[in-house]
């Protein structure tokens, strides 16, 4: 499409005035009469038997307004949902109650409720509650948990493998039969805490005079959360309002219904008062979802010219103490499929076990399953260099599909929609400056300094479609987005979207577009989302999906706008409809230039509906269902130059170079928001973050005085570049920009240390790469 | 996150602060808050009073002269301002290094050095600039050497009903360096050293005193380290030797992010690091 | 026990009587009804709940209700003056400092803090002075740019009364 106006501009965002000056509305801001304030008591064992629960004490204690165990409220609430129930896998989904009857699973498992007058009463009386355990033997590690006399979580799910499933693609023992050098190795990829800096919150408010029910919650998709809150709570769709205000970063740990919600709608049913909760931090540590945490055995098959050939995983997924709501297909889909990268690798093979244990449940996390897989194989790119002495770069270049070779059908069986990988890959070598680099670092070698450069090539597949892909994977959803585009009277528009920002800018990328193709002011678009009662069905924002789909969902429902009012304005100026053209906002006839309707004229006639053609129903505003045709595949190149500290083992970051390709772009300045942030968190997964357990089950980084989200000093300058290859899948052009950082930065950064590392021999660390672990390797070598 | 009830007081004297002190015994002091307050919204500390010392202005008091004396309500932004504490620099450095600017805004030296977590800055440096403690309780005031303040985890020569008032560092004209490998996520100390050189005018070190914190249960006087160094020139091979026996004798504490042996190494390389700048 | 305490903020007095538990943080935003600084962690770390209180950054949910007696507080919503969005505001919306905005109250209080005592910091000086202020959306590098556009824009303009 013409790229012009608003398209391709960095305007500013008008999200910002709000939540800079202290009125923005999360959560926490709700404030209802006769609200009530809920704290819940949750276990401190990781795996026991519920003896005994007293309340009394606690229910006596000034300010209570109730007290409830499970068992209170086991009618009242069906088992926490999960909804993605992949095929061909044995799965088995345990039942996981919000408020837990006889046995505690993780440590955080919610035992009790109090509902108090303010939130420091509800903590007087939680302390008050006895409860008798019976400690059990607890399995926090999933290889182990799967082995015969490891702990059982749930006595319907054998050895706690709640689903095994395979994938694969090509002749993967032939592979390994013709190669020339294969590599085996164990590699972890640690178990991440997603922390937004809003922890989740829900306000339920019932009104037993209508039934109906209306909650305020921290969510990713509203909609989602509509149908499996009316399915947990026993209350009709119809009747559930869900309003997600501003939400406070979500990174994929608020896409899941849970627990806290489900406990605060029943309460707020049998009170008729509204009830508010806000986690705890400690709170969000241990009962928010968290990410990651595969332990796999890695093989690579390859040829003594650098081409590889195969690529073989046997994984253990942690899928904590339960199903969360997309748990299951994290590790085996969105993380299997793209083994084989951008690569032109032929055979693959996957062995996924998804493993229940003793601790928070996993789900999305920010790329989620996609930098799983990056990360083996980018490392695997880097072991394969190192073990045919090849450059890392030339086994890249080697290997990536060629440009000429799009639509590309990878060994998975994706159909990667459009590429440049190698152009994306020559513009990283040209800023870093590659050749330099390496004789910089040779010199410094020589000094005993420690240099070293890591690259990630990637490509990653989003805004996930179409819908009857997700039936064929088990996802109990669509992957359709849906927008309603409507003009008023007065010739302002408000666009309705089934996404749902929570810090992305919606309501700016989205009102640039529809400006350009309605030709109206910018300020005219208002964007509204996140409300259920406004906005029609969507399936929210995640997966890079929210512009991909969702975008161009609104530009479809634009354009059937302006369909409509061209007939309209034809029927006003008393010409055929062919004879109008549609240029910025104006329509105008051919050859008659003093004929022209501005489409905010069209918009009052069309209510006004005084002079309507015939068969033309009064009203402009249309609705569109949008259901891609495939998936997008966003691309680049990202690299890192760090220095180590030999006698610390810390790491200095010296540069950070990233070229994606997230095909057009609408906003740049918020693309480069995405990517830097992106960026950062997938460089915390390779030095600082990770979720560390003890035996029994009890987690020791649980606040955020022991688990390193990166403060400003802790990262380095990001240089951000773009190729431009545009996705033939939507009307934009787009791809995706929300995930592209976090999936090439954790490799690229790890294969920097590593090369820093390799005058010792070092070719593998399991993250994160702390100053402890490098400098004990090199403290090893030199010894 | 939400703190159990408690009574609250604040005295306009050290006096009445001695005796409300006195009179409850589950009372404790509040001061910059910054170590009482998150113990208490986590319930961890359940005092039944505290004493805010925030009122009693002597506290805040701060002179420089040669020597310092610190009030020990004087928060750390304060005492950054103040250029003449440079002269300290293992102080000054350490207090540069504490927390964050909201916590340096809010946080005192007195707090720090009551409160004695083993992961604190300050008690390293008090320890190696050879700082006097005063305390001031029912029977009177009696002064503390640093060495003997810092008894054990969180736990002080203080008594529970004595109040800590200043802090004074003698007019020794030692050189200072406080060396730090802050935890990621708490900024608390993985390990911290602070030393201290005197010198005579040949440039032989004729009294050196070392401390560490973090990597040990208390903050420690390196004896071996200290020994190792007195007496030389502190040439780079002779810090190079001190530092080799920095963590000597040591009880090392550890964890799932450094263990005992890093911090040990630790120890040694932070040792030699700030020895170098205190020599230079 | 129920305490009297009164202090200044946004330039109004408010009187109160809180508990001497209550933290600072849940007075301004439960008692108070400013609900612009926000709770995101338990343990001083995160720096939302920062605030200005007597001049300088300080973190809300670490100081009691009664400790603030007789101080003067500003929190985000006092920072703009007369409909005007204040130089730092400006900054952070200019160059995208914020992403959800949970942090940005937090965030734009240190940044007041640091202009206050360095009109021109450095790029290393601007990070080190967030050092308290966890961003889980930015990177902060649009932070840090926000911050060096409100200090261009106050040396050119000198803020009347700040």
């Amino acid at each position: 499409m013409a790229v012009t106006k608003l398209f391709g501009a960095s305007i500013k965002r008008r999200e910002d005035p709000r939540l800079m000056t202290g009125r923005a509305n999360f959560t926490d801001d709700v404030r209802l009469p006769g609200m009530t304030s809920m704290a819940v008591l949750r276990s401190p064992h990781a795996h026991a038997k519920i003896v005994s629960i007293d309340t009394s004490a606690a229910k006596a204690m000034p300010g209570v307004v109730a007290v409830y165990t499970g068992a209170d409220l086991i009618d009242d609430l069906a088992p926490v949902p999960c909804a993605w129930l992949v095929p061909n896998a044995n799965l088995v989904i345990p039942e996981y109650r919000a408020v837990a009857t006889d046995r505690v699973r993780f440590v955080g498992d919610a035992v009790a409720v109090v509902v108090a007058e303010d939130r420091y009463l509800a903590q007087d009386a939680a302390d008050k509650i006895e409860v008798e355990y019976d400690v059990l033997p607890a399995v926090v590690d999933q290889e182990a948990a799967t082995q015969d006399g490891a702990p059982q979580l749930y006595d319907n799910v054998p050895n706690n493998i709640a689903f095994h499933w395979e994938l694969g693609g090509g002749d993967i023992d032939a592979a390994f039969a013709d190669a020339d050098v294969t590599i085996s190795k164990r590699i972890v990829n640690q178990r991440l805490i997603p922390n937004p800096m809003e922890t989740r919150g829900a306000v339920a408010a019932y009104n037993p005079g209508s039934g109906e029910l209306t909650l305020w919650v921290t969510t990713q998709n509203p909609h989602v959360h509509r149908l499996l809150i009316a399915l947990t709570t026993s209350t009709p769709e119809s009747q559930v309002r869900i309003i997600a205000g501003d939400v406070g970063g979500g990174f994929g740990c608020k896409i899941p219904t849970y627990a806290g919600e489900m406990i605060a709608c029943a309460i707020a049913k049998r009170l008729g008062r509204p009830v508010r909760w806000q986690e705890d931090r400690r709170e969000n540590f241990v009962t928010t979802t968290h990410g990651r945490d595969h332990i796999t055995q890695l093989e690579v098959a390859a040829k003594n010219d650098g081409t590889v050939t195969g690529i073989r995983v046997k994984t253990y997924a942690s899928m904590g103490a339960h199903l969360s709501t997309a748990g299951p297909g994290v590790p085996t889909w969105l993380y299997a499929l793209m083994l084989p990268g951008p690569y032109t690798i032929k055979n693959f093979h996957a062995d996924v076990y998804g493993v229940l244990t003793n601790n928070t449940a996993t789900d999305a996390y920010r790329g989620a399953g996609r930098p799983e897989a990056t990360y083996l194989l980018e490392r695997a790119m880097d072991l394969v260099a190192r073990e045919l002495k090849m450059d890392p770069v030339a086994v890249r270049s080697k290997n990536l599909v060629p440009a000429g070779e799009f639509p590309y059908t990878s060994a998975a069986g994706l159909l990667y929609d459009s590429g440049n990988y190698q152009g994306a890959l020559a513009k990283a070598l040209e800023v870093i400056d590659y050749a330099g680099f390496r004789a910089e670092q040779a010199k410094a070698r020589e000094e005993g300094r420690l240099l070293g450069i890591g690259f990630s090539t990637y490509v990653e597949v989003c805004g996930l479609a179409p819908s009857a892909a997700a039936g064929a994977m088990g996802f109990q959803g669509g992957l359709w987005e849906s927008a309603i585009v409507r003009f008023h009277p007065t010739g302002k528009v408000t666009v309705f979207t089934g996404t749902n920002s929570h810090g992305q800018g919606h309501k700016t990328t989205f009102a640039q577009v529809v400006a350009d193709e309605l030709g109206v002011p910018f300020e005219d678009v208002d964007i509204v989302h996140g409300d259920t009662q406004m906005v029609p069905m969507g399936m929210g924002t995640y997966g890079s999906r929210s512009l991909a789909v969702g975008g161009a969902a609104i530009v479809s429902a634009s354009r059937m706008v302006v369909e409509k009012a061209r007939t309209i304005a034809a029927h006003l100026m008393e010409v055929g409809v062919d004879d109008v053209t549609f240029d910025s906002g104006t329509f105008y006839v051919t050859g008659a230039p003093d004929k022209v309707k501005t489409i905010q004229e069209v918009a009052l006639a069309s209510y006004l509906a005084w002079n309507m053609p015939e068969g033309v129903t009064p009203g402009l505003e249309a609705t569109y269902f949008y259901d891609p045709s495939n998936n997008v595949y966003p691309f680049g190149t990202h690299v890192c130059v760090v220095e180590v500290d030999k006698d610390t083992g810390q790491v200095a970051f010296k540069r950070y170079v990233a070229i994606d390709d997230v095909g057009y772009v609408v906003n740049p300045m918020i693309v480069d928001g995405q990517v830097h942030g992106g960026i950062t968190q997938g460089l915390a997964q390779a030095v600082y973050e990770s979720a560390v357990y003890d035996e029994a089950g009890q987690l020791l980084t649980g606040s955020l005085m022991d688990y390193a989200i990166p403060k400003a000093a802790m990262l380095p300058w990001f240089e951000v570049d773009r190729t431009e290859t545009p996705s033939p899948t939507n009307v934009m052009g787009i791809k995706g920009a929300g995930e592209t950082g976090t999936i090439a930065s954790t490799p690229a950064v790890a294969n920097a240390i590593l090369d820093a590392l390799a005058p010792y021999g070092v070719d593998h660390i399991d993250m994160p790469l702390t100053p402890q672990k490098i400098w004990r390797l090199i403290h090893e070598q030199k010894g | 996150m939400y703190p159990a009830a408690f009574d609250y007081a604040k005295p306009a004297t050290v006096a009445e602060a001695v005796s409300l002190l006195s009179a409850n015994p589950d009372a404790k002091i509040l001061n910059g808050g910054h170590s009482l307050l998150p113990a208490m919204k986590l319930r961890l500390a359940q005092p039944a009073m505290l004493v805010d010392i925030g009122g009693i202005s002597e506290l805040k008091q701060v002179s420089v002269n040669g020597g310092a004396t610190i009030g020990a309500a004087a928060t750390y932004d304060d005492l950054l301002k103040h250029d003449g504490l440079k002269a300290h620099t293992a102080l000054y450095e350490a207090m540069s290094k504490v927390g964050d600017v909201q916590v340096r805004n809010r946080g005192t030296v007195g707090g720090s050095a009551a409160h004695a977590d083993p992961a604190a800055d300050i008690p390293a440096a008090l320890i190696a600039l050879g700082a006097e403690l005063v305390a001031v309780g029912p029977n009177g005031t009696r002064t503390i050497a640093a060495d003997d303040f810092f008894v054990d985890i969180l736990t002080t020569a203080l008594e529970p009903d004595e109040v800590l008032t200043e802090i004074r560092i003698p007019a020794s004209g030692a050189s200072s360096a406080y060396e730090k490998f802050a935890h990621p996520a708490s900024g608390y100390a993985v390990c911290g050293v602070a030393v201290a050189l005197e010198r005579d005018g040949e440039g032989t070190v004729t009294n050196a005193r070392i401390a560490v914190t973090g990597s040990v249960y208390k903050a420690t006087r390196c004896s071996a380290a200290e020994a190792a160094i007195t007496g030389t020139k502190a040439t780079a091979a002779d810090i190079e030797a001190a530092a080799a026996v920095a963590a000597d004798g040591l009880e090392l504490a550890g964890d799932h992010y450094a263990s005992a042996e890093y911090r040990g190494h630790l120890t040694k390389v932070l040792t030699k690091r700030a020895l170098t700048r205190a020599a230079g | 026990m129920a305490h009297k305490v009164s202090m200044t903020v946004n330039g109004v007095t408010r009187e109160s009587e809180v508990e001497p538990r209550t933290l600072l943080v849940h007075h301004i935003r439960e008692g108070l009804g400013l609900t612009g600084t926000h709770i995101g962690c338990d343990t001083s770390q995160c720096g939302a709940c920062t605030i200005i209180m007597n001049g300088k950054a300080v973190k809300s949910c670490t100081v009691l209700a009664v400790q603030a007696d007789g101080a003067d507080i500003m929190t985000i919503e006092g920072l703009a003056k007369d409909g005007q969005l204040h130089p730092i505001q400006e900054g952070f919306w200019e160059e995208h400092g914020l992403q959800c905005g949970f942090c940005t109250p937090g965030m734009i209080m240190s940044a007041y803090d640091l202009l206050q005592r360095n009109a021109s910091p450095s790029e290393a000086e601007i990070r080190h002075a967030i050092d308290g202020n966890l961003c889980r959306c930015t990177g902060y590098q649009h932070i840090v740019k926000s911050i060096q556009w409100a200090a261009n824009k106050m040396a050119s303009a000198p803020a009347g009364d700040d």
